[in-house]
């Protein structure tokens, strides 16, 4: 059998896992590799960002609308532990990644080489796996086992060590697609008795009320979720990553839940007497006071995962499986049903929240630009079918809350761990995994600062995104929470900024600012119909606030409207 | 409220390199601090059994389990109580030879706490002893009072699950024959 190098080894097994595309950087003990990538240019799609968080935060965005694989190779030493907020944040939001790192040779591993670090022990608490090769004769192995993995059961970053002398090494290159492991079921088994006991509870309930997760867009469950809730007329709400997985005008949506969530669902959370939770993991942000969390209602959990299962929430029914599986399998025991009455009861908690909120939010007469105005007009300029990509603070709430969805897989945001500077590498990587749709990239001034190194990889790779500046020279979400909570003592929120137009035209990216309400469509327009990138700085509001708001550790019913509480 | 008590952790995994670790960080997130640990092969061929005890709340020890199930090298988690099994612990006590002689009544200690001498020259006695935490330190005790004590130490606990059940191959036949229908399908 013919022989050939290590590196040469991981490009193949990375092409027979489907692999087009990697976000990466080079660097000296990766070089093998990248000198092998060379010869591969047309097979695997290399982007070249302009810091290792920014691949794998790129590799997120890819994986998020494509449901594939993200893909992140980097060096060793510095180039490794730059990816840790990017493996971290995948890790809270179940994104399937696959981080290789370079690694010095083996023998020299434990002498504190030149950029030598303890990949697999730094990584461990922050990854699905993380496996160190030291053979050539191990690739193959080793990813097919990290694909398998991260794409598998509740998806996650592996992280793939990848020793100088193994990528040198020779190899008789054999693939072979691991498709089990025995210490490993990505997929619980479904427990008949437990679909019918959460079926006859769902017969029985008055008020049911269905809490929507990520789980049912990473089990590719969308449509068998809309059939549930239509066969029993069950009233849903997303959580923030749920987001998409029902249209926004599916009647049966009735928002998003939470801190920022909309009144409606918060408050009827308390009032279901069946809560059914689908692929979610009771956040604290979605929660609030657990003391006080739902107690009425008999529970139902259906996850892939049990640890998941009664770890912050008790549970009554647990249905462990893919929610692909398990959601028409309780489907095929509900009774057709309406609930006229309880369905309407969200209603007058949604006219409350637009008449106190989202109409002084999206339609103000007068005064600044709003961040809520702004993004809804660009939702529905793209005609609410674009990606939308948010960094982390309020314009990430405005985000998703004023953002209009009408196909799953348009929301990549840095939920769990809450990354700023995460928005604008996912937004690279999410228009290469979705190239065919429009991505909009709602950011801050303070988090686009974090990562703005990435307007190099825009510039380099011609990549069409559309990114929404919503600027208010403030670490915003920290400075509503010193207005509401710390005496308007603004220890350090407020921003000098650069000139935002300027600097995208360094990169020789279109820009515009906008500050009049009657340029904002025009802006708007200009933006979404020029052929490239661009940076919309829209100037908002410097004291916006984000409204509803359930302040941290309180009942998920406390709910402030508005500055008058 | 809930109550701390000592549970005894075991867990079969595939005996790969950094795997102690992977559990270890379960414990420390959670402020759990492990009290003894024990790691060798199992009965199985390529397997490896941790025993691990440590306080806790059973709320505490139930997630702890899970999250440690979770890992992919983990075969299986289990938590038990002392009544679920029989368990024991080794200890070694270093003592002056001079002294030793000296206190007199060897045979009675040796026979009240069924101990052995396993060295024995000029300077030092060295003696085993083994069972359960109370009983290895009660001959500590009385060697500390009456003579000193000048090297002491005592082994994690090692435990065997009283129970008929034998989970563990029970799993992994039930693994086995699922690969078996799945070959089959394809």
């Amino acid at each position: 059998m013919e022989k050939i190098t290590g590196s040469e080894a991981l490009l193949r097994a990375l092409i027979a896992e489907g692999v087009d595309t990697i976000f990466g950087y080079p660097g000296g003990a990766v070089i093998p590799v990248y000198d092998c990538l060379y010869d591969y240019k047309d097979k695997l799609k290399h982007v070249l960002v302009r810091h290792e968080q920014g691949a794998t935060h790129a590799a997120q965005g890819y994986a998020r609308v494509s449901g594939k694989v993200g893909v992140a190779l980097v060096t060793s030493g510095p180039g490794a532990t730059n990816t840790l907020t990017g493996i971290a944040d995948a890790m809270m939001d179940s994104t399937p990644l696959v981080v290789i790192t370079g690694q010095v040779a083996s023998s020299l591993l434990g002498t504190d080489a030149f950029q030598e670090i303890d990949v697999i022990g730094i990584t461990q608490p922050i990854t699905k796996w993380a496996f160190q090769i030291r053979r050539p004769e191990d690739i193959a192995w080793a990813v097919s086992r990290a694909f398998y993995i991260a794409s598998t059961g509740r998806p996650g970053p592996v992280v793939l060590d990848f020793a100088k002398d193994a990528q040198v090494g020779m190899v008789e290159y054999a693939y072979k697609k691991v498709d089990y492991i025995r210490s490993y079921q990505p997929e619980p088994d479904i427990v008949p008795e437990r679909i019918q006991l959460a079926a006859d509870l769902i017969n029985k309930a008055e008020r049911p009320f269905c809490l929507v997760g990520q789980g049912v867009i990473l089990g590719n469950a969308e449509r068998e979720l809309m059939a549930f809730l239509t066969r029993n007329d069950i009233p849903a709400a997303s959580t923030t990553l749920g987001l998409s997985a029902m249209p926004s005008d599916f009647p049966l949506n009735k928002g998003m839940l939470g801190m920022h969530g909309n009144v409606g669902p918060n408050r009827k959370t308390n009032e279901c007497d069946v809560l059914i939770a689908i692929g979610l993991r009771f956040d604290d942000r979605v929660t609030g006071d657990l003391k006080t969390y739902a107690k009425q209602a008999k529970v139902i959990h259906l996850d892939i995962d049990n640890s998941e299962i009664g770890k912050n929430v008790p549970v009554d029914v647990k249905v462990l499986g893919n929610a692909k599986r398990t959601i028409p399998l309780i489907t095929a025991l509900l009774e057709e049903r309406k609930r006229p009455e309880w369905n309407a009861a969200f209603e007058p908690d949604a006219r409350e929240e637009y008449e106190k909120v989202i109409r002084p939010e999206l339609y103000p007469e007068s005064g600044y630009l709003r961040m809520g105005e702004v993004v809804r007009k660009v939702s529905e300029a793209a005609d609410n079918k674009a990606v939308l990509v948010t960094d982390v603070g309020q314009n990430q709430m405005m985000g998703v809350r004023y953002f209009k969805y009408s196909q799953t897989r348009s929301v990549v945001t840095s939920g769990g761990l809450g990354t700023m500077g995460f928005g604008l590498p996912a937004a690279i990587g999410a228009k290469f995994g979705a190239p065919g749709r429009t991505v909009c990239f709602f950011t801050g001034d303070g988090g686009l600062q974090m990562t703005l190194q990435e307007l190099g990889t825009i510039m380099q790779e011609r990549l069409d995104v559309k990114i929404i500046l919503l600027n208010n020279n403030f670490l915003g979400m920290v400075r509503q929470w010193q207005e509401l909570f710390y005496h308007k003592r603004y220890s350090f929120t407020e921003m000098e900024n650069p000139d935002f137009v300027a600097v995208a035209k360094a990169y020789g990216i279109a820009a515009r600012e906008v500050r009049e309400r009657a340029e904002l469509d025009d802006a708007i327009r200009e933006m979404l119909d020029h052929e490239g990138a661009y940076l919309l700085v829209a100037d908002v509001e410097l004291c916006g606030m984000v409204y509803p708001m359930v302040p941290a550790g309180c009942t998920i019913t406390d709910i402030i409207m508005g500055d008058d509480k | 409220m809930t109550t701390k008590k000592l549970y005894t952790v075991i867990i079969f995994s595939e005996n790969i390199v950094g795997l102690l670790n992977q559990i270890t960080i379960i414990f420390t997130r959670r402020q759990l601090n492990i009290e003894t640990l024990s790691v060798s092969p199992s009965a199985i061929k390529g397997i490896h059994k941790f025993t691990i005890t440590t306080f806790a709340d059973e709320d505490m020890m139930d997630k702890v389990v899970k999250q440690i199930d979770k890992r992919v090298d983990i075969l299986k988690a289990y938590y038990n109580t002392d009544e679920d099994l029989v368990y024991q612990e080794i200890a070694l006590y270093k003592l002056s030879t001079d002294l030793f002689i000296k206190m007199g009544a060897v045979e009675d200690l040796i026979r009240k706490y069924n101990a052995r001498i396993l060295e024995m020259n000029e300077t030092c006695v060295v003696l085993e002893k083994s069972g359960h935490y109370d009983e290895t330190q009660a001959l500590f005790d009385e060697l500390s009072e009456r003579i000193g004590v000048l090297q002491f130490i005592r082994s994690g606990r090692i435990a065997i699950t009283k129970s008929k059940v034998e989970r563990l191959s029970d799993m992994l036949a039930e693994m086995e024959r699922k690969l078996e229908g799945r070959k089959q399908e394809a």
